[in-house]
């Protein structure tokens, strides 16, 4: 399990200096001057020449990676251009709020997820089945965007019951971010919740075909332990597998629904950075962002653990 | 009163060509502590009539057409759900051909045990616990406190048969139902998990239903024979009866099928042609296809099962003619 682990840590690394790479790329291959758009519309080439200077813009693009990647080892991500705030401040600022609705939308996809899918594959090809898979298809079909405007109207302008958008830190208002957050959750989580209803009721429906949950019939057990314990702790492995994707699906969907209901999330700040050219806090935002990730996911994978034995033991 | 009496049991199964009857008319009994056989080729019902004795028939596609099945003088097809499901471990219990696949990868086999334990009796967690190690030793895993802990992959399929079996009997049911048990196992493996088997029924009493196609382990273990043919009975006869005096040409051909070595044969006799599919049963004797005994009147109608000698029945019209 240790072993797993430590492995696990040191496969992220080159994952971390790929996609930092990658992002550096992208970034200066996008047409645009962050020494413009500081300086405004009436600078003189002067001004921007030296704004350039300053800010290191200048160098030769390897010299520039160099420097970020010396920093980095200092644990210094450098300066947002736009804020002036240091890119990890700015960073940790935006994170919890990303954070705390991608958990919200993910307690939210397994609620809907778990329950329509066990259901669906129980009352196989009745009509509890096709509201469940009608309702899944549903939600995958619908533009998570399209889904929060249409909830921004009714919910919001027509009957008044939720704030159109803005954001209440839960630490300062639990009910307000409940308030602010319901309708952002909601649109990020209908999407993986049909994903995760749909993955569900296949996997039940292959569980319960298995010789063990006739064994587990056979010696008298209840119908509810042998769908409830013995099904589902087998069903749960692959569903897990499918888990760490849910959650990286719901940090990237946090861009467009943190837009859309101007919530100061990590999506919100990156949106902006990259429409400014803000280089440092679009590189090491990213960096950290899919540094959370990788975490997440061996997370995951330290579940799939606990939950199989076999890999457990095998794994080593 | 016998233990169980299954009469004239008839199921069906939806296919994707209509419905088709899995077993047809099926009566046998079993009595205390009697080890019964169920002999027949892949596909000839065997499994169904176990299952529909557990209850455990997948319906749909599965439907019970008619019969009954007496267990201890009730009608097992008309108890409800919950009844059943009570039955099953005390009452009733089965151990499966594979037991590879048939034991919970995720759950320890302690686990497992004792948790059927829990489901009948109200017994403290440290009485569950000492019950199922009692029972690990009875069916012969050494070192079985240890072994409790132990998750089904880290066993071999001989020692996983034998927790299947201590899941099977951690209740004392009255009647095991070991469907074709040592097919998936070798040999030796198998020989030591029929007398094993035998020791147990001698030692709680029950009785066996001992499904298999192996006329090896009809022989080494059961009291009775029923065999069966594309869901049919063919014959049923004390052991020694059936292996001395076949009357079914079904039965010679399965006997002759067995090589021995004082025979001098070159190659393997083997029955020609295979088990009809359901949807395309002959008119008639549903052997007859096959059969170098058949004649025209053997198409006609479905043998009536009849007595020969007391408790030895064959349906085979030319019982008397073939000698």
């Amino acid at each position: 399990m240790g072993g797993i682990l430590v492995r696990r840590l040191l496969g992220a690394l080159p994952i971390l200096l790929i996609v930092s790479l990658i992002t550096f790329a992208m970034i200066h291959l996008i047409p645009g001057d962050p020494a413009a758009a500081i300086a405004g519309m009436s600078a003189t080439p002067e001004q921007i020449i030296n704004i350039r200077r300053d800010l290191g813009l200048d160098q030769p693009l390897l010299t520039q990676l160099a420097d970020w990647y010396l920093n980095l080892l200092h644990g210094d991500l450098g300066r947002s251009l736009l804020l002036g705030q240091p890119v990890v401040q700015a960073t940790m600022l935006r994170l919890p709020v990303t954070l705390a609705l991608s958990a919200y939308a993910l307690v939210l996809t397994l609620l809907i997820g778990l329950v329509s899918g066990i259901l669906a594959a129980l009352r196989q090809n009745t009509w509890v089945d096709q509201a469940a898979m009608v309702f899944a298809m549903l939600g995958i079909s619908l533009p998570s965007f399209y889904l929060g405007l249409l909830m921004i109207i009714v919910l919001g302008v027509d009957l008044r019951w939720l704030p159109t958008g803005g954001y209440v830190a839960f630490t300062d208002d639990p009910l307000g971010w409940l308030a602010t957050s319901t309708m952002p959750a909601i649109s990020l989580a209908l999407l993986l919740a049909g994903l995760l209803a749909r993955i569900t009721r296949s996997t039940m429906l292959e569980v319960l075909r298995q010789d063990y949950i006739r064994t587990a019939r056979a010696k008298g057990l209840p119908n509810r332990t042998v769908v409830m314990k013995h099904a589902l702790a087998n069903a749960l492995i692959p569903i897990t597998t499918v888990l760490g994707i849910i959650v990286s699906l719901l940090i990237s969907g946090s861009v467009v629904v943190e837009t859309l209901f101007s919530i100061p999330g990590i999506g919100q700040l990156l949106t902006q950075a990259v429409l400014n050219r803000d280089y440092p806090m679009v590189q090491g935002g990213l960096l950290i962002t899919t540094a959370l990730l990788v975490l997440i996911n061996i997370g995951v994978d330290c579940c799939y653990a606990l939950l199989d034995p076999r890999v457990r033991y095998d794994g080593g | 009163m016998s233990l169980l009496e299954v009469r004239d049991l008839t199921t069906s199964f939806q296919t994707g060509g209509g419905e088709v009857t899995a077993v047809e008319n099926i009566s046998f009994s079993l009595e205390k502590g009697e080890i019964l056989g169920i002999v027949g080729e892949s596909g000839s019902g065997k499994s169904v009539t176990a299952l529909a004795i557990m209850g455990l028939l997948p319906r749909p596609p599965a439907r019970i057409l008619g019969g009954s099945i007496m267990f201890e003088g009730q009608d097992l097809l008309r108890l409800s759900d919950r009844s059943m499901q009570r039955l099953r471990g005390p009452g009733i219990a089965m151990v499966f051909q594979e037991p590879m696949t048939s034991l919970n990868p995720v759950f320890t086999i302690g686990e497992q045990i004792m948790e059927t334990i829990g489901a009948h009796e109200s017994l403290s967690q440290k009485d569950r616990f000492a019950r199922a190690v009692e029972m690990l030793e009875k069916v012969g895993i050494p070192s079985a406190t240890s072994r409790m802990t132990d998750y089904p992959h880290q066993l071999s399929g001989g020692q996983r048969q034998r927790v299947m079996l201590a899941i099977a009997l951690v209740c004392r049911p009255k009647l095991l139902i070991a469907d074709e048990p040592t097919t998936a196992l070798d040999v030796t493996i198998q020989a030591q998990i029929l007398s094993l088997l035998m020791d147990l029924r001698d030692e709680f009493g029950m009785a066996i239903m001992m499904i298999t196609h192996n006329m090896g382990v009809i022989a080494e273990t059961a009291d009775r024979v029923l065999v069966m043919y594309a869901g049919r009975t063919v014959e049923q006869a004390p052991v020694g009866r059936l292996f001395d005096h076949p009357l079914h040409p079904y039965t010679r051909g399965l006997l002759s099928c067995v090589p021995t070595l004082d025979q001098d044969q070159d190659r393997l006799v083997a029955i020609p042609g295979s088990l009809p599919e359901p949807s395309r049963r002959p008119p008639g004797c549903r052997f007859s296809a096959r059969c170098s005994y058949a004649v025209p009147a053997c198409g006609e109608s479905i043998p009536p099962l009849a007595m020969f000698e007391p408790g030895h029945a064959a349906a085979c019209i030319r019982v008397r003619d073939i000698g």
